[in-house]
Protein backbone atom coordinates (compact mmCIF):
# COMPACT_ATOMS: atom_id res chain seq x y z
CA UNK A 1 0.00 0.00 0.00
CA UNK A 2 2.85 2.56 -0.01
CA UNK A 3 2.23 3.06 -3.60
CA UNK A 4 -0.09 5.89 -4.17
CA UNK A 5 -1.92 4.61 -7.12
CA UNK A 6 -2.65 1.64 -4.76
CA UNK A 7 -3.55 3.66 -1.63
CA UNK A 8 -6.68 5.10 -3.70
CA UNK A 9 -7.76 2.06 -5.60
CA UNK A 10 -7.47 0.53 -2.11
CA UNK A 11 -9.67 3.40 -0.11
CA UNK A 12 -11.81 2.85 -4.03
CA UNK A 13 -12.29 -0.59 -2.55
CA UNK A 14 -13.08 -0.22 1.13
CA UNK A 15 -15.65 2.41 -0.44
CA UNK A 16 -17.59 -0.22 -2.33
CA UNK A 17 -17.29 -2.66 0.22
CA UNK A 18 -18.55 -0.32 2.28
CA UNK A 19 -21.56 0.39 -0.29
CA UNK A 20 -21.94 -3.39 -0.73
CA UNK A 21 -22.81 -3.43 3.06
CA UNK A 22 -25.20 -0.93 3.04
CA UNK A 23 -27.29 -2.12 0.14
CA UNK A 24 -27.66 -5.31 1.65
CA UNK A 25 -28.50 -3.88 5.61
CA UNK A 26 -31.15 -1.50 3.37
CA UNK A 27 -32.98 -4.62 2.18
CA UNK A 28 -32.60 -6.42 4.99
CA UNK A 29 -33.81 -3.86 7.03
CA UNK A 30 -36.93 -2.34 5.21
CA UNK A 31 -40.25 -4.00 6.09
CA UNK A 32 -41.75 -6.20 3.15
CA UNK A 33 -40.95 -9.82 2.79
CA UNK A 34 -39.61 -10.78 -0.69
CA UNK A 35 -41.67 -14.41 -0.60
CA UNK A 36 -44.81 -11.75 0.24
CA UNK A 37 -43.83 -9.76 -2.56
CA UNK A 38 -43.21 -13.32 -5.51
CA UNK A 39 -46.13 -15.27 -4.01
CA UNK A 40 -48.70 -12.77 -2.99
CA UNK A 41 -50.27 -11.93 0.40
CA UNK A 42 -52.93 -15.34 -0.24
CA UNK A 43 -50.01 -18.10 -1.06
CA UNK A 44 -50.12 -21.54 1.73
CA UNK A 45 -47.48 -21.22 4.27
CA UNK A 46 -46.15 -24.94 3.13
CA UNK A 47 -45.17 -22.62 -0.19
CA UNK A 48 -43.50 -19.73 1.74
CA UNK A 49 -41.59 -22.24 4.02
CA UNK A 50 -39.85 -23.75 1.22
CA UNK A 51 -39.62 -20.50 -0.83
CA UNK A 52 -37.93 -19.08 2.28
CA UNK A 53 -35.87 -22.33 2.51
CA UNK A 54 -34.96 -22.51 -1.14
CA UNK A 55 -33.89 -18.31 -0.81
CA UNK A 56 -31.60 -19.05 2.12
CA UNK A 57 -33.83 -16.53 4.03
CA UNK A 58 -34.14 -18.64 7.28
CA UNK A 59 -30.57 -18.57 7.85
CA UNK A 60 -28.64 -16.54 10.13
CA UNK A 61 -28.32 -12.95 8.90
CA UNK A 62 -24.63 -12.82 9.09
CA UNK A 63 -24.45 -15.90 7.04
CA UNK A 64 -26.59 -14.69 4.39
CA UNK A 65 -24.54 -11.47 4.94
CA UNK A 66 -21.42 -14.19 3.89
CA UNK A 67 -23.08 -15.94 0.85
CA UNK A 68 -24.22 -12.78 -0.74
CA UNK A 69 -20.14 -10.97 -0.17
CA UNK A 70 -19.29 -14.21 -1.70
CA UNK A 71 -22.05 -14.31 -4.28
CA UNK A 72 -20.62 -10.74 -5.36
CA UNK A 73 -17.06 -11.85 -6.06
CA UNK A 74 -18.35 -14.46 -8.47
CA UNK A 75 -20.33 -11.37 -9.88
CA UNK A 76 -23.50 -13.30 -9.20
CA UNK A 77 -26.00 -11.20 -8.04
CA UNK A 78 -28.88 -13.70 -7.92
CA UNK A 79 -31.94 -13.71 -10.36
CA UNK A 80 -34.79 -11.52 -11.02
CA UNK A 81 -38.27 -12.76 -9.27
CA UNK A 82 -39.86 -11.84 -12.40
CA UNK A 83 -38.78 -14.24 -15.10
CA UNK A 84 -35.88 -16.02 -13.24
CA UNK A 85 -32.70 -14.60 -15.86
CA UNK A 86 -29.74 -13.98 -14.06
CA UNK A 87 -29.84 -10.23 -12.77
CA UNK A 88 -25.88 -9.89 -14.20
CA UNK A 89 -27.46 -10.42 -17.54
CA UNK A 90 -30.19 -8.27 -17.45
CA UNK A 91 -28.08 -5.46 -16.53
CA UNK A 92 -25.61 -6.11 -19.30
CA UNK A 93 -28.32 -5.68 -21.75
CA UNK A 94 -29.65 -2.44 -20.20
CA UNK A 95 -26.25 -0.89 -19.12
CA UNK A 96 -25.35 0.37 -23.11
CA UNK A 97 -28.13 2.10 -23.22
CA UNK A 98 -27.40 4.25 -19.78
CA UNK A 99 -24.37 4.86 -20.61
CA UNK A 100 -24.56 6.29 -24.52
CA UNK A 101 -27.08 8.67 -22.81
CA UNK A 102 -24.91 9.90 -19.98
CA UNK A 103 -21.88 10.39 -22.19
CA UNK A 104 -24.19 12.43 -24.79
CA UNK A 105 -25.77 14.20 -21.82
CA UNK A 106 -21.69 14.81 -20.39
CA UNK A 107 -21.08 15.78 -23.91
CA UNK A 108 -23.51 18.29 -24.32
CA UNK A 109 -22.87 20.21 -20.74
CA UNK A 110 -19.41 20.71 -21.63
CA UNK A 111 -20.03 21.63 -25.18
CA UNK A 112 -22.65 24.57 -23.32
CA UNK A 113 -20.90 25.37 -19.86
CA UNK A 114 -17.35 25.79 -21.07
CA UNK A 115 -18.37 28.98 -23.92
CA UNK A 116 -21.02 30.20 -21.40
CA UNK A 117 -18.92 29.84 -18.77
CA UNK A 118 -16.04 31.71 -19.80
CA UNK A 119 -17.73 34.87 -21.70
CA UNK A 120 -19.53 35.11 -18.80
CA UNK A 121 -16.37 35.82 -16.89
CA UNK A 122 -15.10 37.59 -19.55
CA UNK A 123 -17.75 39.89 -19.85
CA UNK A 124 -18.52 39.83 -16.18
CA UNK A 125 -21.09 42.32 -15.51
CA UNK A 126 -22.45 42.75 -18.20
CA UNK A 127 -25.70 41.58 -20.37
CA UNK A 128 -23.78 38.53 -21.66
CA UNK A 129 -23.27 38.01 -17.78
CA UNK A 130 -26.22 37.87 -16.74
CA UNK A 131 -27.80 35.93 -19.60
CA UNK A 132 -25.47 33.39 -18.65
CA UNK A 133 -26.21 33.14 -15.33
CA UNK A 134 -29.72 33.69 -15.65
CA UNK A 135 -29.99 29.70 -17.98
CA UNK A 136 -27.71 28.23 -15.05
CA UNK A 137 -30.09 29.74 -12.63
CA UNK A 138 -33.02 28.58 -14.47
CA UNK A 139 -31.29 25.04 -15.70
CA UNK A 140 -30.54 24.31 -11.91
CA UNK A 141 -34.06 25.07 -11.11
CA UNK A 142 -36.18 22.91 -14.02
CA UNK A 143 -36.11 19.50 -12.49
CA UNK A 144 -35.77 17.25 -15.49
CA UNK A 145 -39.29 15.50 -14.92
CA UNK A 146 -40.54 18.74 -15.90
CA UNK A 147 -38.37 19.70 -18.58
CA UNK A 148 -38.63 16.24 -20.58
CA UNK A 149 -42.45 16.71 -21.29
CA UNK A 150 -41.77 20.25 -22.36
CA UNK A 151 -39.33 19.10 -24.68
CA UNK A 152 -41.81 16.05 -25.87
CA UNK A 153 -44.54 18.74 -26.53
CA UNK A 154 -42.50 21.03 -28.39
CA UNK A 155 -40.47 19.21 -30.26
CA UNK A 156 -42.20 15.79 -30.53
CA UNK A 157 -46.00 16.65 -30.44
CA UNK A 158 -45.52 20.21 -31.68
CA UNK A 159 -42.79 20.41 -34.41
CA UNK A 160 -42.26 16.60 -34.64
CA UNK A 161 -38.72 16.58 -35.24
CA UNK A 162 -37.97 13.66 -32.35
CA UNK A 163 -39.21 10.35 -31.65
CA UNK A 164 -41.63 11.01 -28.34
CA UNK A 165 -39.61 8.19 -26.66
CA UNK A 166 -37.83 4.50 -26.60
CA UNK A 167 -34.32 3.90 -28.10
CA UNK A 168 -34.93 3.61 -31.86
CA UNK A 169 -31.80 5.76 -33.70
CA UNK A 170 -29.54 8.97 -33.10
CA UNK A 171 -32.88 11.40 -33.25
CA UNK A 172 -34.30 9.79 -30.18
CA UNK A 173 -31.12 10.25 -27.92
CA UNK A 174 -31.34 13.84 -28.47
CA UNK A 175 -34.39 15.04 -25.92
CA UNK A 176 -33.06 12.87 -23.35
CA UNK A 177 -29.68 14.09 -23.88
CA UNK A 178 -30.68 17.47 -23.47
CA UNK A 179 -33.23 17.08 -20.10
CA UNK A 180 -30.31 15.30 -18.49
CA UNK A 181 -27.06 17.37 -19.79
CA UNK A 182 -28.94 20.85 -19.00
CA UNK A 183 -28.48 20.94 -15.33
CA UNK A 184 -25.27 19.65 -15.39
CA UNK A 185 -24.24 22.55 -18.13
CA UNK A 186 -25.96 25.34 -15.42
CA UNK A 187 -24.17 23.53 -12.49
CA UNK A 188 -20.63 23.41 -14.68
CA UNK A 189 -21.56 27.12 -16.15
CA UNK A 190 -21.38 28.48 -13.18
CA UNK A 191 -18.15 26.77 -12.36
CA UNK A 192 -16.71 27.70 -15.06
CA UNK A 193 -17.46 31.23 -14.59
CA UNK A 194 -16.21 31.36 -11.17
CA UNK A 195 -12.69 29.39 -11.86
CA UNK A 196 -11.98 31.53 -14.52
CA UNK A 197 -12.58 34.66 -12.94
CA UNK A 198 -10.01 33.50 -10.29
CA UNK A 199 -7.46 32.83 -12.96
CA UNK A 200 -8.07 35.95 -14.67
CA UNK A 201 -6.54 38.03 -12.22
CA UNK A 202 -3.16 36.23 -11.99
CA UNK A 203 -0.24 37.33 -12.89
CA UNK A 204 0.50 35.32 -16.39
CA UNK A 205 -2.51 36.55 -17.94
CA UNK A 206 -1.57 40.24 -17.21
CA UNK A 207 2.03 38.68 -19.00
CA UNK A 208 0.31 36.95 -21.65
CA UNK A 209 -1.75 40.12 -22.46
CA UNK A 210 1.08 42.24 -22.09
CA UNK A 211 3.31 40.47 -24.89
CA UNK A 212 0.24 41.20 -27.19
CA UNK A 213 -1.77 37.71 -27.35
CA UNK A 214 -5.25 37.79 -28.83
CA UNK A 215 -7.17 37.99 -26.06
CA UNK A 216 -8.51 34.51 -27.54
CA UNK A 217 -5.02 33.28 -27.04
CA UNK A 218 -5.01 34.41 -23.64
CA UNK A 219 -8.54 32.68 -22.89
CA UNK A 220 -7.62 29.59 -24.31
CA UNK A 221 -4.30 28.90 -24.03
CA UNK A 222 -3.62 31.03 -20.68
CA UNK A 223 -7.15 30.81 -18.64
CA UNK A 224 -9.14 28.08 -20.01
CA UNK A 225 -6.45 25.11 -19.14
CA UNK A 226 -5.67 26.42 -15.82
CA UNK A 227 -9.19 27.06 -14.76
CA UNK A 228 -10.10 23.36 -15.83
CA UNK A 229 -8.76 21.62 -12.76
CA UNK A 230 -11.29 22.27 -10.10
CA UNK A 231 -14.08 21.82 -13.53
CA UNK A 232 -12.70 18.37 -13.85
CA UNK A 233 -13.10 17.47 -9.94
CA UNK A 234 -16.82 18.73 -10.14
CA UNK A 235 -17.24 17.19 -13.46
CA UNK A 236 -16.82 13.64 -11.79
CA UNK A 237 -18.62 14.65 -8.52
CA UNK A 238 -21.52 15.46 -10.97
CA UNK A 239 -21.53 12.52 -12.89
CA UNK A 240 -23.54 10.60 -9.62
CA UNK A 241 -25.95 13.82 -9.86
CA UNK A 242 -26.37 12.62 -13.67
CA UNK A 243 -26.74 8.68 -13.11
CA UNK A 244 -29.22 9.49 -10.42
CA UNK A 245 -30.86 11.58 -12.78
CA UNK A 246 -30.72 9.40 -15.36
CA UNK A 247 -33.47 7.24 -13.64
CA UNK A 248 -35.68 9.72 -14.06
CA UNK A 249 -35.28 11.07 -17.91
CA UNK A 250 -34.75 7.55 -18.66
CA UNK A 251 -38.63 6.88 -16.76
CA UNK A 252 -40.04 10.11 -19.03
CA UNK A 253 -38.52 9.18 -22.25
CA UNK A 254 -38.92 5.31 -21.94
CA UNK A 255 -35.11 4.86 -22.32
CA UNK A 256 -34.40 1.49 -22.17
CA UNK A 257 -31.40 1.61 -19.24
CA UNK A 258 -30.76 0.84 -16.05
CA UNK A 259 -32.67 3.93 -14.61
CA UNK A 260 -35.86 2.93 -16.04
CA UNK A 261 -35.39 -1.33 -14.99
CA UNK A 262 -34.72 0.08 -11.41
CA UNK A 263 -38.20 1.87 -11.78
CA UNK A 264 -39.51 -1.07 -12.97
CA UNK A 265 -38.33 -3.08 -10.67
CA UNK A 266 -39.60 -1.27 -8.00
CA UNK A 267 -42.71 -1.48 -9.11
CA UNK A 268 -42.99 -5.21 -9.26
CA UNK A 269 -40.92 -5.62 -5.91
CA UNK A 270 -38.33 -7.25 -7.56
CA UNK A 271 -35.62 -7.12 -5.10
CA UNK A 272 -32.36 -8.82 -6.65
CA UNK A 273 -32.69 -6.65 -9.73
CA UNK A 274 -33.34 -3.46 -7.82
CA UNK A 275 -30.45 -3.94 -5.51
CA UNK A 276 -27.99 -4.97 -8.92
CA UNK A 277 -29.29 -1.50 -10.46
CA UNK A 278 -28.02 0.40 -6.93
CA UNK A 279 -24.71 -1.37 -6.98
CA UNK A 280 -23.79 -1.15 -10.44
CA UNK A 281 -24.85 3.00 -10.38
CA UNK A 282 -22.84 3.46 -7.43
CA UNK A 283 -20.42 0.99 -8.59
CA UNK A 284 -19.93 3.05 -11.78
CA UNK A 285 -19.73 6.13 -9.62
CA UNK A 286 -17.51 5.11 -7.37
CA UNK A 287 -14.81 3.85 -10.57
CA UNK A 288 -15.64 7.53 -12.07
CA UNK A 289 -14.52 9.63 -9.08
CA UNK A 290 -11.07 7.23 -8.49
CA UNK A 291 -10.50 7.93 -12.29
CA UNK A 292 -11.11 11.95 -11.85
CA UNK A 293 -8.44 12.10 -8.67
CA UNK A 294 -6.34 9.93 -10.84
CA UNK A 295 -6.39 11.94 -13.94
CA UNK A 296 -6.24 15.20 -11.85
CA UNK A 297 -2.78 14.11 -10.53
CA UNK A 298 -1.69 13.48 -14.23
CA UNK A 299 -3.05 16.28 -16.01
CA UNK A 300 -1.83 19.05 -12.78
CA UNK A 301 2.11 18.03 -12.20
CA UNK A 302 1.97 20.24 -8.97
CA UNK A 303 -0.10 17.41 -7.54
CA UNK A 304 0.87 14.04 -6.28
CA UNK A 305 -1.21 11.37 -4.88
CA UNK A 306 -0.67 10.10 -1.14
CA UNK B 1 -16.69 31.69 -6.08
CA UNK B 2 -19.57 33.27 -3.78
CA UNK B 3 -18.25 36.71 -4.03
CA UNK B 4 -17.97 36.75 -7.76
CA UNK B 5 -21.53 35.00 -8.97
CA UNK B 6 -23.24 37.86 -6.64
CA UNK B 7 -21.29 40.35 -8.91
CA UNK B 8 -23.68 39.94 -11.96
CA UNK B 9 -26.23 42.07 -11.59
CA UNK B 10 -29.03 40.60 -13.67
CA UNK B 11 -30.89 39.31 -11.18
CA UNK B 12 -31.81 42.90 -9.56
CA UNK B 13 -34.65 44.53 -11.01
CA UNK B 14 -36.17 41.37 -9.59
CA UNK B 15 -34.46 41.98 -6.54
CA UNK B 16 -37.32 40.94 -3.61
CA UNK B 17 -39.40 38.54 -6.20
CA UNK B 18 -38.56 35.51 -4.68
CA UNK B 19 -39.45 36.92 -1.27
CA UNK B 20 -42.72 37.02 -2.49
CA UNK B 21 -42.48 33.54 -3.83
CA UNK B 22 -41.76 32.09 -0.63
CA UNK B 23 -44.09 34.44 1.01
CA UNK B 24 -47.19 32.73 -0.72
CA UNK B 25 -45.82 28.98 -1.21
CA UNK B 26 -45.27 28.94 2.61
CA UNK B 27 -49.02 31.04 2.99
CA UNK B 28 -50.83 28.07 0.93
CA UNK B 29 -49.19 25.72 2.59
CA UNK B 30 -49.98 26.72 6.43
CA UNK B 31 -53.49 28.35 5.35
CA UNK B 32 -54.25 25.56 3.26
CA UNK B 33 -56.69 23.83 5.45
CA UNK B 34 -58.64 26.78 6.24
CA UNK B 35 -59.15 27.55 2.47
CA UNK B 36 -62.33 26.38 0.77
CA UNK B 37 -60.36 24.11 -1.61
CA UNK B 38 -62.37 21.13 -3.25
CA UNK B 39 -58.81 19.74 -4.71
CA UNK B 40 -60.37 16.05 -5.02
CA UNK B 41 -64.03 16.84 -5.93
CA UNK B 42 -64.61 15.03 -9.16
CA UNK B 43 -66.67 16.99 -11.91
CA UNK B 44 -67.41 15.12 -15.10
CA UNK B 45 -68.41 18.18 -16.89
CA UNK B 46 -65.69 20.00 -16.65
CA UNK B 47 -62.90 17.43 -17.50
CA UNK B 48 -59.58 18.63 -18.84
CA UNK B 49 -61.50 21.94 -18.87
CA UNK B 50 -58.42 25.03 -20.41
CA UNK B 51 -57.86 27.68 -18.28
CA UNK B 52 -60.44 30.07 -17.67
CA UNK B 53 -63.59 32.09 -15.14
CA UNK B 54 -64.56 29.08 -13.72
CA UNK B 55 -61.33 27.57 -12.82
CA UNK B 56 -58.26 29.76 -12.85
CA UNK B 57 -55.60 27.09 -14.14
CA UNK B 58 -58.38 24.48 -15.25
CA UNK B 59 -59.14 21.43 -14.73
CA UNK B 60 -57.77 17.65 -14.90
CA UNK B 61 -58.78 14.64 -16.29
CA UNK B 62 -61.19 13.84 -13.81
CA UNK B 63 -62.75 17.42 -13.36
CA UNK B 64 -60.72 18.58 -10.17
CA UNK B 65 -59.49 22.24 -9.88
CA UNK B 66 -55.90 22.65 -10.94
CA UNK B 67 -55.44 25.47 -8.78
CA UNK B 68 -57.02 23.62 -5.75
CA UNK B 69 -54.89 20.76 -6.49
CA UNK B 70 -51.60 23.08 -6.64
CA UNK B 71 -53.15 25.18 -3.80
CA UNK B 72 -52.51 21.38 -1.58
CA UNK B 73 -49.57 20.24 -4.12
CA UNK B 74 -47.66 23.06 -2.13
CA UNK B 75 -48.26 21.98 0.86
CA UNK B 76 -47.07 18.30 0.75
CA UNK B 77 -43.73 19.93 -0.53
CA UNK B 78 -43.68 22.63 2.25
CA UNK B 79 -44.31 19.87 4.95
CA UNK B 80 -41.68 17.29 3.19
CA UNK B 81 -38.96 20.09 2.46
CA UNK B 82 -39.40 20.84 6.23
CA UNK B 83 -39.27 17.70 7.41
CA UNK B 84 -36.62 16.15 5.86
CA UNK B 85 -34.26 19.43 6.13
CA UNK B 86 -35.34 20.19 10.34
CA UNK B 87 -34.39 16.12 10.27
CA UNK B 88 -31.54 15.81 8.15
CA UNK B 89 -29.56 19.14 9.82
CA UNK B 90 -30.44 18.29 13.52
CA UNK B 91 -29.14 14.37 12.77
CA UNK B 92 -26.25 14.90 10.29
CA UNK B 93 -24.64 17.90 12.47
CA UNK B 94 -25.34 15.87 15.91
CA UNK B 95 -23.43 13.13 13.74
CA UNK B 96 -20.53 14.92 12.69
CA UNK B 97 -20.01 17.50 15.06
CA UNK B 98 -19.54 14.52 17.86
CA UNK B 99 -17.38 12.93 15.38
CA UNK B 100 -15.44 15.85 14.73
CA UNK B 101 -15.52 16.84 18.93
CA UNK B 102 -14.31 12.97 19.86
CA UNK B 103 -11.98 12.27 17.12
CA UNK B 104 -10.04 9.10 17.38
CA UNK B 105 -11.89 5.75 16.62
CA UNK B 106 -15.56 7.24 16.52
CA UNK B 107 -14.57 9.62 13.81
CA UNK B 108 -12.49 7.03 11.50
CA UNK B 109 -15.66 5.10 11.68
CA UNK B 110 -18.26 7.77 10.97
CA UNK B 111 -16.18 9.00 8.50
CA UNK B 112 -15.91 5.90 6.52
CA UNK B 113 -20.00 5.67 7.14
CA UNK B 114 -20.09 9.61 5.28
CA UNK B 115 -17.92 8.26 2.40
CA UNK B 116 -20.05 5.39 1.70
CA UNK B 117 -23.30 7.11 2.35
CA UNK B 118 -21.60 9.62 -0.57
CA UNK B 119 -20.54 6.72 -2.58
CA UNK B 120 -24.33 6.86 -4.06
CA UNK B 121 -25.87 9.22 -6.23
CA UNK B 122 -28.01 10.60 -3.17
CA UNK B 123 -31.40 10.56 -5.51
CA UNK B 124 -30.71 6.94 -6.55
CA UNK B 125 -30.56 5.72 -2.89
CA UNK B 126 -33.92 7.90 -1.72
CA UNK B 127 -35.52 6.17 -5.29
CA UNK B 128 -34.39 2.25 -3.97
CA UNK B 129 -35.45 3.30 -0.32
CA UNK B 130 -38.68 4.98 -1.00
CA UNK B 131 -39.48 2.19 -3.28
CA UNK B 132 -38.57 -0.60 -0.84
CA UNK B 133 -40.65 1.40 2.15
CA UNK B 134 -43.68 2.02 0.17
CA UNK B 135 -45.47 5.14 -0.78
CA UNK B 136 -46.72 7.79 1.64
CA UNK B 137 -45.72 11.21 3.15
CA UNK B 138 -44.09 9.83 5.84
CA UNK B 139 -41.89 7.36 4.42
CA UNK B 140 -40.91 9.70 1.73
CA UNK B 141 -39.55 11.91 4.93
CA UNK B 142 -37.74 8.66 5.99
CA UNK B 143 -35.90 8.27 2.41
CA UNK B 144 -34.83 11.57 1.79
CA UNK B 145 -33.62 12.26 5.36
CA UNK B 146 -31.87 8.96 5.36
CA UNK B 147 -29.99 10.12 2.21
CA UNK B 148 -29.83 13.93 3.29
CA UNK B 149 -28.16 14.00 6.93
CA UNK B 150 -25.04 12.98 5.12
CA UNK B 151 -23.90 16.16 3.76
CA UNK B 152 -24.86 18.41 7.15
CA UNK B 153 -22.53 15.57 9.00
CA UNK B 154 -19.48 16.22 6.67
CA UNK B 155 -20.04 20.16 7.11
CA UNK B 156 -20.18 20.42 10.43
CA UNK B 157 -17.50 17.56 11.19
CA UNK B 158 -15.13 19.93 8.87
CA UNK B 159 -16.44 23.48 10.86
CA UNK B 160 -15.73 21.40 14.25
CA UNK B 161 -12.41 20.31 13.27
CA UNK B 162 -11.19 23.93 12.23
CA UNK B 163 -12.89 25.18 15.17
CA UNK B 164 -11.64 23.09 17.39
CA UNK B 165 -7.96 24.87 18.12
CA UNK B 166 -9.54 28.34 18.43
CA UNK B 167 -8.60 30.06 22.20
CA UNK B 168 -11.81 30.50 23.49
CA UNK B 169 -12.00 26.29 22.63
CA UNK B 170 -8.84 25.72 24.74
CA UNK B 171 -9.75 27.93 27.34
CA UNK B 172 -12.90 27.13 27.90
CA UNK B 173 -11.09 23.09 27.87
CA UNK B 174 -8.38 24.28 30.65
CA UNK B 175 -11.04 25.98 32.57
CA UNK B 176 -12.10 22.14 33.15
CA UNK B 177 -15.20 22.71 30.90
CA UNK B 178 -16.66 19.03 29.86
CA UNK B 179 -17.15 18.05 26.17
CA UNK B 180 -20.57 18.28 25.68
CA UNK B 181 -20.85 21.68 27.12
CA UNK B 182 -17.95 22.78 24.60
CA UNK B 183 -19.42 20.79 21.75
CA UNK B 184 -22.95 22.92 22.50
CA UNK B 185 -21.97 26.26 23.86
CA UNK B 186 -18.75 27.05 22.04
CA UNK B 187 -17.98 24.94 18.58
CA UNK B 188 -21.83 24.81 17.30
CA UNK B 189 -22.74 28.31 17.44
CA UNK B 190 -19.92 29.57 15.30
CA UNK B 191 -20.73 26.41 12.93
CA UNK B 192 -23.66 27.55 12.60
CA UNK B 193 -24.21 30.12 9.77
CA UNK B 194 -22.61 27.65 7.10
CA UNK B 195 -25.22 25.49 7.85
CA UNK B 196 -27.83 27.30 7.73
CA UNK B 197 -26.74 28.41 4.21
CA UNK B 198 -26.70 24.31 3.54
CA UNK B 199 -29.68 24.12 4.78
CA UNK B 200 -31.38 26.53 2.91
CA UNK B 201 -29.60 25.00 -0.01
CA UNK B 202 -31.40 21.82 1.13
CA UNK B 203 -34.73 22.91 1.00
CA UNK B 204 -34.75 23.53 -2.96
CA UNK B 205 -32.98 19.97 -3.40
CA UNK B 206 -35.68 18.27 -1.27
CA UNK B 207 -38.22 20.06 -2.86
CA UNK B 208 -37.33 19.00 -6.33
CA UNK B 209 -36.61 15.41 -4.74
CA UNK B 210 -40.07 15.26 -3.21
CA UNK B 211 -41.61 15.91 -6.67
CA UNK B 212 -39.54 13.50 -8.31
CA UNK B 213 -40.46 10.86 -5.85
CA UNK B 214 -43.86 11.74 -6.56
CA UNK B 215 -43.81 11.81 -10.63
CA UNK B 216 -42.37 8.32 -10.73
CA UNK B 217 -45.41 7.17 -8.02
CA UNK B 218 -43.27 6.80 -5.31
CA UNK B 219 -44.32 9.90 -3.26
CA UNK B 220 -47.99 10.68 -1.83
CA UNK B 221 -50.47 8.38 -3.29
CA UNK B 222 -53.94 9.51 -5.19
CA UNK B 223 -56.17 11.35 -4.16
CA UNK B 224 -53.72 13.34 -2.12
CA UNK B 225 -51.55 15.68 -4.74
CA UNK B 226 -47.77 16.78 -4.98
CA UNK B 227 -46.62 19.00 -7.89
CA UNK B 228 -44.41 15.76 -9.13
CA UNK B 229 -47.60 13.65 -9.41
CA UNK B 230 -49.99 16.29 -11.13
CA UNK B 231 -46.61 16.57 -13.55
CA UNK B 232 -46.76 13.18 -13.88
CA UNK B 233 -50.63 12.30 -14.37
CA UNK B 234 -50.72 15.22 -16.31
CA UNK B 235 -48.19 14.40 -19.06
CA UNK B 236 -50.80 11.88 -20.59
CA UNK B 237 -52.93 14.36 -21.48
CA UNK B 238 -50.17 17.10 -22.50
CA UNK B 239 -51.35 17.91 -26.21
CA UNK B 240 -54.89 18.44 -25.70
CA UNK B 241 -54.31 19.78 -22.12
CA UNK B 242 -50.64 21.30 -21.74
CA UNK B 243 -51.80 23.79 -18.85
CA UNK B 244 -51.96 19.91 -16.50
CA UNK B 245 -48.40 19.65 -17.06
CA UNK B 246 -47.21 23.49 -16.73
CA UNK B 247 -48.83 24.88 -13.47
CA UNK B 248 -47.58 22.86 -11.44
CA UNK B 249 -44.07 22.58 -13.03
CA UNK B 250 -44.08 26.78 -13.20
CA UNK B 251 -44.76 26.34 -9.51
CA UNK B 252 -42.07 24.00 -9.03
CA UNK B 253 -39.40 26.00 -10.86
CA UNK B 254 -40.60 29.25 -9.31
CA UNK B 255 -40.10 28.09 -5.50
CA UNK B 256 -36.71 26.37 -6.34
CA UNK B 257 -35.63 29.28 -7.91
CA UNK B 258 -36.85 31.90 -5.33
CA UNK B 259 -35.35 29.44 -2.37
CA UNK B 260 -31.69 29.15 -4.16
CA UNK B 261 -31.73 32.93 -4.63
CA UNK B 262 -32.57 33.59 -0.98
CA UNK B 263 -29.74 30.71 -0.59
CA UNK B 264 -27.30 33.27 -2.72
CA UNK B 265 -28.09 36.24 -0.73
CA UNK B 266 -28.20 34.68 2.87
CA UNK B 267 -24.62 32.97 2.00
CA UNK B 268 -23.33 36.13 0.39
CA UNK B 269 -24.63 37.92 3.81
CA UNK B 270 -23.39 35.33 6.28
CA UNK B 271 -19.91 35.43 4.40
CA UNK B 272 -19.36 39.04 4.83
CA UNK B 273 -19.68 38.60 8.54
CA UNK B 274 -17.13 35.91 9.46
CA UNK B 275 -15.01 37.00 7.15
Amino acid sequence: MDHPLAARLGSALVVVLGVCTLVFVLLHLVPGDPVDAMLGESARPADRTALRTALGLDRPLMEQYGRYLAGLARLDLGASFQDQRPVTAILAERLPATLILAAAALLLALLLAIPLGVLAARHRGGPIDGAAMGFSLLGIAMPNFWLGPLLILVFSLWLGWTPVSGFEGPASLVLPAVTLGTALAAILARMVRASVLEVLGEDYIRTARAKGLTEFAVLRRHALRNAWLPVLTLVGLQLGGLLGGAVITETVFAWPGIGSLLVEAIQSRDYPVVQGCVLLISVLYVLVNTLTDLAYARIDPRIRLG
Amino acid sequence: MHASTRASGWADPLRGLHWLVLALWALSALAGPWLPLAPDRIDLTRILDAPGAGAWLGTDDLGRSVLDRLLVGARTSFVVALGVVLISALLGTLIGAAAGAAGGWTDLVIVRIIDVFLAFPGILLAIALAGLLGPGLGNVVIALAAVGWVGYARLARAQVLSLRGRDHVLAARALGVGGPRILFRHLLPLALAPLLVEATFGVAAIVIAEAGLSFLGLGVQPPAASWGSMIRDGVAYMLVAPHLVLAPGLALMLVVLAVNLAGDRLRDRLDVRTG
